[in-house]
């Protein structure tokens, strides 16, 4: 368990591929991170809320939406909210972009098991 | 050791007994058990018999459980010994030969006898049962020694034992009191048909004759009827009938009609004593016939054994004649009555009858001649009691047209119980179908699926959910509208592919752009198709989007529900190395990789690849990609072939690896397997694979549209041709008319049933200049193509982006 919010600078806008998926390790945390094709970053825990769990950080990309890699989950990128037929939770993170920096904000009580 | 565990005595050694003992063992009763049997034989299956006269059989192949099985079980065994009487009073088992064995417990399993006319000369010399071991043994015997028998009894009993008599080389006389054979089971004309293959395979027939008297001095000579003729036979065998065995029931004072009468949990009218098998009469009915036996036996083992179980209702008495190639059945009521509504059909010339009574539209009996692989099927139907619907009819009729789906044949979907699972892959049963339709007025298989995940997996289950969907509209369900090829569009494959040429699209946003798609950037079904068919469409200049690929593809491995992958290398036509293998061994041993499996495709598969290490791995192995992650040429599967193998007439190792390196890396609708084989035996088993070669003398046979996946489907005999150019030629124009019509995802399997056997053979092999311009388009194809994983090794950029992980 962290005991408070952090902060991670998690590497350059161009780092990351255009609906390409990348795993980061932030502290003891797992990463998805995501740029859409607009341009935003959005990350994720790496891990399916599925009952199967498993990777998600290889998913297809489309809009704001991730296609879970394994189970083929529809997962919105910017809640965490897993769409209909299926039902659950991503863990999402707030992400901050400034002069090209990429930043990852947790909070102080992120699991950190996977 | 525990408190003194309860006895419990079997008496009885046979397949009802034991089968509760086992049972018993199952469910973990504890007890002391001892059983008795009259025959020196352990337990042994009884309805063999007939195979062991038959000569298929030796006794020994026909012993269910072996006296290890009784001493690893610790149970006391006494052969050739009988019971004589319970009593009940000082809770005593007594033999015949001098033994009081205490219990707590007892269950008498004492079956039955072979029923014996009672007429003048039945105890002759020559004349037996057909019941046990020792009447076996007896008509083998007698077949060595004599010419003539007669088998009294046209039953199932009678048949088997004539057949086998036959067999044995005899001449054999059925007698049968009334004009049709095993009336007790089979209707008129399954009767005559049944008559009419019997005596084409030697068995005759006395029809309607009474037997009165057996002739003869010491031994038999022959039969008299009431009619006053004779029939000469020098062995007699009685098979009119069974009676239960209920001598022991009877001398303890156990409560007997024409069977030991039981209850519902199979207790007797004495205290603590239970009884199974066919000397039991259970709601005024005795059983012959097994099913019923293991069914009492299941319900006696539960209750001994303190588990919850519903009471013993009866059975469903089903038969079927075992041997002789007739095969027949019948179950439930067989004899049409003016209340029955009869489905029947007859072919006289398959030899072949089929007969399903309705009472109120509900099944209530069926008989069968000839073919009987509906039997279980339309026992179950008879046992629930089941409704007619026109699924169900057109399955058992054989008049269905539609192909089986995930779930099991032979279940109409209203006899589907509610809990049923319907979808494997997403655990969806058929009431969460039903109340999706129901409570939300569904009237699509896709709405179905958005809402249940039902068929959105592997779609093997469609053809049910359909069907399902059927039941519950009934008449308000109408063939789906027209169908994108998902949820973003509701153009079709033929549609979209017609644009992008049309139109000159480049890229899955354009493609979904200028055609409109609801949702902009597509999903995780239209991306690969539409990356898919942009490659193909443009061999030489289509980008490949790795955005737009699956894992397994993006990657060039396979994922693993751990998220690690797997390393297939190629091995061409399945041979490797030693130095190759020894490479292989080095580099799994440097990367721990957790298991090295042999594949179905004839390679090694080293599973268990950390994401970072997968590219390391390759660059040491310094192999080809096996492009096991792909839609594309998977394996070519050989057998040994002329270079080593006797019967080999073509060099199908050789030949394999030059298909296998021709065709690798080019992307096709789905995976891809071939296999090539040196000869008609084919060893690498061609009839399921998407094209399969078998040499022969002379030339070659190409097979396509096998499959042996979630579909089987054995492939059509496709060409023949003479050369090695020829064949290489028909490959690649087969290969490549499926790429440009098939649907992304769509197997050989299915694509050949949709565009029609006949249909690419025209494409193919009707026109010589056609087959040219298509082998000549995928030469062009695949001169595009290179290995991914040295790809992917060159190139930084990406491979970072996909393998490599950031701490911070």
């Amino acid at each position: 368990m962290e005991r408070s919010n952090r902060e991670y600078t998690i590497g350059a806008v161009e780092d990351f591929m255009l609906q390409i998926g990348r795993v980061v390790h932030a502290g003891e945390v797992e990463l998805a991170i995501f740029r859409t094709s607009d341009g935003a970053i959005y990350a994720v825990r790496n891990h399916s809320p599925h009952p199967k769990g498993g990777p998600l950080a290889e998913g297809i990309v489309s809009g704001y939406y991730l296609y879970d890699p394994l189970h083929d989950w529809k997962i919105d990128l910017r809640t965490g909210e897993i769409q209909a037929p299926d039902r659950g939770q991503a863990e999402v993170y707030p992400v901050t972009v400034e002069g090209g920096v990429v930043k990852v904000t947790l909070p102080a009580a992120v699991t950190t098991l996977n | 050791m525990a408190a003194e565990r309860e006895k419990l005595v079997l008496i009885g050694n046979g397949m009802a007994g034991v089968g509760t003992i086992e049972q018993i063992l199952k469910l973990g009763g504890a007890y002391d058990i001892s059983v008795f049997g009259s025959e020196p034989h352990p337990n042994y299956n009884r309805i063999m018999l007939s195979y062991v006269l038959e000569g298929s059989k030796s006794i020994e192949d026909i012993i269910l459980n072996d006296l290890g099985w009784y001493e690893d079980n610790h149970i006391t065994l006494h052969t050739g010994t009988t019971v004589t009487r319970i009593d009940d009073q000082n809770k005593l088992i007594l033999t015949d030969n001098g033994l009081a064995v205490p219990y707590d417990k007892a269950i008498i399993a004492t079956g039955s006898n072979s029923f014996i006319l009672p007429v003048p000369g039945s105890t002759k010399d020559g004349v037996v049962g057909f019941r046990d071991i020792a009447d076996c043994d007896a008509m083998l015997a007698a077949a060595k020694q004599y010419r003539t028998a007669a088998v009294i009894g046209g039953g199932l009993l009678g048949l088997e034992a004539a057949k086998g008599l036959v067999n044995l080389g005899m001449d054999v006389t059925v007698v049968h009191l009334l004009e049709d054979l095993m009336e007790r089971q089979l209707d008129r004309t399954a009767s005559s048909m049944l008559q009419a293959e019997l005596t084409r395979q030697g068995v005759r027939f006395a029809m309607g004759k009474q037997t009165v008297e057996l002739t003869g001095e010491e031994r038999v000579t022959g039969l008299r009827f009431s009619d006053g003729s004779v029939l000469p036979a020098e062995f007699v065998v009685m098979a009119v009938g069974i009676k239960p065995n209920v001598q022991l029931a009877k001398d303890s004072g156990i409560t007997v009609n024409r069977g030991i009468v039981v209850d519902d949990y199979m207790q007797t009218s004495m205290a603590d004593v239970y009884s199974v098998g066919e000397c039991t009469e259970h709601r005024g009915t005795c059983y012959g016939l097994v099913a019923p036996l293991f069914e009492q036996g299941m319900v006696l083992a539960k209750h001994l054994s303190g588990v919850q179980t519903p009471g013993y209702e009866g059975s469903v008495v089903a038969t079927k004649l075992k041997i002789s190639g007739v095969d027949v059945f019948s179950a439930g009521e067989f004899t049409e009555t003016p209340e029955h509504t009869v489905i029947s059909a007859k072919d006289e010339w398959k030899r072949t009858y089929k007969k399903i009574l309705l009472k109120n539209n509900v099944i209530v009996g069926a008989v069968l001649f000839g073919d009987v692989t509906e039997s279980a099927n339309l026992q179950k139907l008879v046992k629930n009691s089941t409704e007619m619907t026109n699924e169900i009819y057109d399955e058992v009729m054989g008049t269905s047209c539609c192909g089986g789906g995930g779930a099991k044949k032979g279940m109409s979907v209203e006899a589907m119980a509610d809990e049923e699972i319907v979808c494997g892959c997403n655990g969806v049963t058929k009431k969460a179908i039903v109340d999706a339709v129901t409570e939300n007025g569904f009237t699509t298989v896709d709405e179905i699926k958005a809402c249940t995940g039902a068929t959105r997996s592997c779609g093997g289950c469609k053809p049910v959910v359909e069907q399902i969907l059927q039941f519950v509209l009934g008449d308000s369900f109408q063939q789906s509208a027209k169908q994108g090829i998902c949820s973003c569009t509701s153009l079709s494959r033929d549609e979209i592919v017609a644009e992008i040429t049309a139109k000159g699209l480049r890229t899955t946003k354009e493609v979904m752009h200028v055609l409109d798609w609801k949702q902009a950037e597509g999903c995780s079904k239209c991306r690969p198709a539409v990356n898919y068919y942009l490659g193909m469409i443009y061999p030489d200049t289509h980008e490949d989007e790795k955005e737009s690929r699956f894992v397994n593809e993006r990657m060039s491995a396979n994922i693993q529900k751990d998220g690690t992958y797997t390393v297939i290398p190629r091995m061409y036509g399945g041979v490797t190395t030693p130095e190759d293998l020894k490479r292989i061994a080095d580099v799994s041993l440097k990367y721990d990789v957790k298991v090295v499996k042999v594949t179905g495709g004839q390679r090694l598969d080293l599973i268990g690849v950390k994401k970072e290490d997968v590219p390391k791995v390759w660059e040491e192995l310094d192999m080809p990609s096996g492009y096991g992650y792909a839609k594309s040429l998977r394996t070519v599967k050989t057998c040994v072939g002329s270079q080593f193998c006797r019967f080999g007439t073509q060099d199908s190792m050789g030949m394999g690896a030059m298909l296998e390196r021709k065709y690798e890396r080019l992307d096709m609708p789905a995976k891809f397997k071939m296999a090539v084989n040196g000869c008609p035996r084919n060893c690498a088993e061609s009839c399921t694979k998407d094209i399969g070669i078998v040499g022969n003398d002379g030339g070659w046979e190409v097979f396509i549209g096998g499959n042996g996946g979630i579909k089987p489907r054995i492939a059509d005999a496709f060409c023949k041709v003479k050369s090695d150019e020829e064949l290489v030629e028909v490959c690649s124009a087969v290969i490549q008319y499926y790429r440009e019509t098939g649907n992304y995802l769509e197997r050989t399997s299915e694509w050949v049933e949709r565009m029609g056997l006949e249909h690419i053979q025209t494409v193919v092999m009707g026109n010589d200049d056609n087959r040219k311009e298509l082998a000549a388009r995928i030469d062009f194809a695949l001169a595009q193509v290179s290995d991914p994983w040295r790809k992917m090794l060159d190139d930084k950029n990406t491979r970072t982006a996909l393998f490599e992980e950031t701490q911070v």
